[in-house]
């Protein structure tokens, strides 16, 4: 072939309209919805360290979760967020929700709908056994102010968050009457998808208070936050839609849409790197300077 | 007095919230205690503040005689809402009065200086969002348990908020991916590594190698299974390690940046913050 | 080429499809799909009913935190303190709260906007003292903490190549990298070596978030693709 049809060919390819691009990534992601197939989940070190620390806790313990996020991330967080609860709720671990973004209490309820038996209520059910409102979990709402409430929260969660997030005074409820600060509470599993989130309770929370602090964060913060893992002030992270199918696979839930959408994940990833492979090889063959050079030389 | 207060100001509650990490007794463990309830209710009145300029600037668009119209509307809409509202004053009408006040004297404001844009329908529309939420919230939600599943404000929440905040930002999705093939070249050394990075992440953070494995015959299954896993591997490696090690660099240098900026700010030699005369 | 046709078209395909699902499954998933689609529909072009379900997201969502900032914030903490609390020292302080939170909506008037800069002042100053410590502490004490530690690791009395490589990369690489970021010397020589050094660590950092962030764009599509395909269309489980 001409190089001159070579060169015309590769730039009618570059030049092609974004919306076919569009579509190109539309059906990547749409079509694995209809195929049956299931591959394998590989289990990372963080997430099974994050699970581990978990297991370590003893039926009654008192779990902290901020509930960091809001509607966008939820198809990363909120499989998090259900196999968390599961667990809870299987193991006897009592739950402490709140949230530094106001969105979050209200993911938090529909995470438990989607585990439990019926709807949310003063009573759930789940496996049979039946969990009570303010002895076996509460939720205390958001409150705006960043990290300055967890900050709030070390000397006192009461006079961070007087009122849960129906109203009722925070004395009222069983569960609370034993949680002071951070030194009443066994862990905190943050689920986070940017500021206020998880860099701010390892800072605090952490650091500051030494709680034991795990973290579920979007795929876009998970790099961020392995520098705290790495020394120590995480027990584990799960990162993006693919920590949230590894810790489903761990926790064994069934037919999770972590789990579910890892098909859908693997063909979009497959077609961002095809497009990047053709690109760069538009680049190179379209006449343009084959050699790598470094940043000096450009 | 306009700026050395303020200057006064973030001097003193600097410095007691560098003390207390010290000095965690009285008075400065009650002092930080209450400039964080300070810091939390300043907070919400700035996104309130927020909230109340957005319709400001959305009334300064309709042009004099839709300003009125759509005035009388929503402060029918808010006398319905009042009526309607729970019995405890506090917990729905009094901010709906609030809000009623507020919103005349933006109208009274703003009413001179108004002209009809081209987007003006967006603009009303905005403003009758903003107020259907807030009757919904305030009104007709339960007072104090708003939140609660089955109220209209978690309705609201869940047929407009959620899909129309989720898809804004699943559309970053189809632009990653023209962004991608368009500009995503490695034009050198340092482009080279951060594709070739870029690539073991994606490949190796997805099942893609056992998916392949479904595809082809049986007797390649355990060649696909050891793809991969070196390229679970690999992923893996590289951000347990090098990535973990630019992380770290990147927060170092940031730490120190925040630390000089926080001294500059608290000793009141940075002052942007106070503004102009 | 004419575009009216097929518009009109889609159209009318998506008010069927509407009815359908709002008569089947309720106005909730109708109007997620309504919006949805609605949205979805700028990546074709800027069109009018985008514009008018970015509209309506604006003031959905401004209207949504004032709501929560009321109950969760302003009543519980601010109004329920005053009407409780006996009056001393606390209710004072509240009470000072209050007013700094009303100086601070005078902004919206121009010729008195100025006293906001008193409660500016107090959210400066917090943020300003508290990150003095918290980066100092968690960003870089603990951070180098970490990096300055023996190379060597044994697991069960045998070194551990995979993690000693691991943190002779991770010290190399943190201490390269923040060379680079000390521009009061110029880079050469030994010392610009470093520093190149350091910019291929952060290559591949950013090479690593790239790639995480591709994932995280794509789980979004998902999430919506899979509203509509279970929840509006019912074509999957």
């Amino acid at each position: 072939m001409a190089k001159g049809t070579q060169g015309g060919f590769w730039q009618r390819l570059m030049a092609i309209d974004r919306r076919v691009i569009f579509l190109a990534v539309g059906i990547a992601v749409s079509a694995p919805f209809f195929l049956p197939i299931s591959p394998k989940i590989h289990i990372t070190p963080e997430v099974e360290s994050l699970y581990n620390a978990l297991k370590e806790l003893p039926a009654g313990s008192k779990v902290l979760f901020p509930f960091d996020y809001d509607p966008p991330s939820a198809p990363e967080l909120q499989p998090m967020a259900v196999a968390a609860i599961t667990y809870c709720l299987e193991n006897d671990l009592k739950m402490v929700i709140m949230g530094l973004w106001p969105q979050g209490p209200q993911q938090a309820n529909l995470a438990l709908a989607s585990v439990i038996e019926g709807e949310v209520g003063d009573v759930i059910t789940y496996n049979g056994k039946t969990f009570k409102y303010g002895i076996d979990w509460v939720n205390l709402g958001f409150q705006e102010g960043r990290e300055f409430v967890i900050q709030r929260m070390g000397s006192s969660f009461a006079a961070a968050f007087p009122r849960d997030y129906r109203g009722t005074p925070v004395d009222e409820l069983d569960l609370m009457r034993g949680v002071t600060n951070f030194n009443n509470v066994d862990f905190v599993f943050s689920l986070s998808s940017g500021y206020p989130g998880t860099i701010e309770w390892v800072q605090l929370a952490g650091d500051r208070f030494h709680a034991r602090i795990g973290a579920g964060n979007t795929a876009v913060q998970a790099p961020m936050v392995y520098p705290y893992y790495r020394a120590g002030q995480l027990t584990g992270i799960l990162g993006g839609m693919k920590g949230a199918a590894e810790f489903e696979v761990l926790v064994g839930v069934k037919g999770g849409f972590g789990t579910r959408a890892m098909l859908s994940q693997t063909f979009s990833h497959a077609i961002i790197i095809f497009f990047i492979i053709v690109g760069n090889i538009a680049f190179f063959v379209g006449g343009r300077p084959s050699r790598l050079k470094g940043t000096e030389e450009v | 007095m306009k700026r050395e207060i303020p200057l006064i100001i973030t001097g003193v509650v600097g410095i007691v919230f560098i003390v207390q990490f010290f000095i965690p007794h009285e008075p400065f463990s009650s002092l930080s205690d209450i400039f964080s309830d300070w810091f939390s209710i300043i907070e919400a009145c700035a996104i309130w503040l927020g909230a109340l300029n957005l319709i400001k600037l959305s009334l300064d668009k309709l042009g004099k005689p839709m300003l009125l119209v759509t005035s009388a509307i929503v402060v029918v809409a808010l006398i319905v809402g009042i009526v309607g509202a729970p019995d405890e004053f506090l917990a729905g009408r009094f901010p709906l009065i609030l809000f009623a006040v507020a919103f005349l004297l933006m109208a009274l404001g703003q009413y001179s200086r108004s002209k009809m844009k081209p987007d003006w329908f967006f603009a009303l529309t905005t403003i009758a969002s903003f107020v259907i939420m807030l009757i919904a919230g305030l009104a007709f939600s339960g007072g104090r348990t708003f939140q609660e599943p089955g109220t209209h404000y978690d309705y609201l929440y869940r047929s407009v908020y959620t899909p129309l905040s989720s898809t804004m930002f699943a559309m970053l999705a189809f632009f990653v991916a023209s962004a991608s093939y368009r500009a995503f070249r490695a034009r050198n050394r340092e482009a080279a590594m951060l594709l070739v990075a870029a690539f073991f992440v994606m490949a190796g953070r997805v099942p893609l190698a056992e998916f392949l494995g479904t595809l082809t015959p049986d007797a390649f299954s355990g060649a696909w299974a050891t793809t991969g896993g070196f390229l679970s591997g690999a992923a893996d490696w590289v951000m347990n390690f090098p990535n973990a090690a630019g992380q770290r660099a990147i927060m170092i240098g940031i730490a120190l940046g925040i630390v000089s900026t926080s001294l500059r700010i608290i000793l009141g030699i940075e002052r942007s913050h106070i503004g102009g005369e | 080429m004419n575009i009216r046709l097929p518009a009109i078209i889609v159209l009318i395909i998506s008010a069927v499809l509407f009815a359908l699902s709002w008569n089947s499954y309720g106005l909730a998933v109708t109007l997620g799909a309504f919006f949805t689609l609605g949205i979805f529909s700028f990546l074709y072009k800027d069109n009018p009913f985008y514009k008018f379900c970015e509209s309506v997201f604006v003031g959905v969502s401004a209207g949504y935190w004032f709501v929560q900032l009321y109950y969760q914030n302003l009543l519980a903490k601010l109004i329920d303190t005053l009407g409780t609390a006996s009056f001393g020292w606390i209710w004072i302080a509240y009470l000072l709260a209050g007013i700094f939170g009303f100086m601070m909506l005078m902004r919206l008037a121009p010729k008195i906007g100025w006293i906001s800069r008193w409660p500016l002042a107090v959210i400066v100053g917090a943020t300003a003292g508290l990150w003095f410590i918290t980066y100092l502490q968690s960003n870089a004490m603990r951070q180098l903490e970490n990096t300055i530690m023996p190379i060597q690791v044994f697991t069960g009395g045998v070194l551990d190549w995979y993690q000693t490589i691991g943190n002779i990369v991770v010290a190399f690489g943190t201490v390269t990298g923040v060379v680079y970021f000390f521009f009061s010397k110029e880079h050469k020589g030994a010392f610009g070596g470093a520093a190149k050094i350091g910019i291929w660590f952060l290559m591949i950092t950013f090479g690593a978030s790239f790639g995480y962030t591709v994932m995280s764009r794509m789980s979004l599509l998902i999430g919506r693709v899979d509203f509509l395909f279970s929840d509006w269309l019912r074509l999957v489980q």
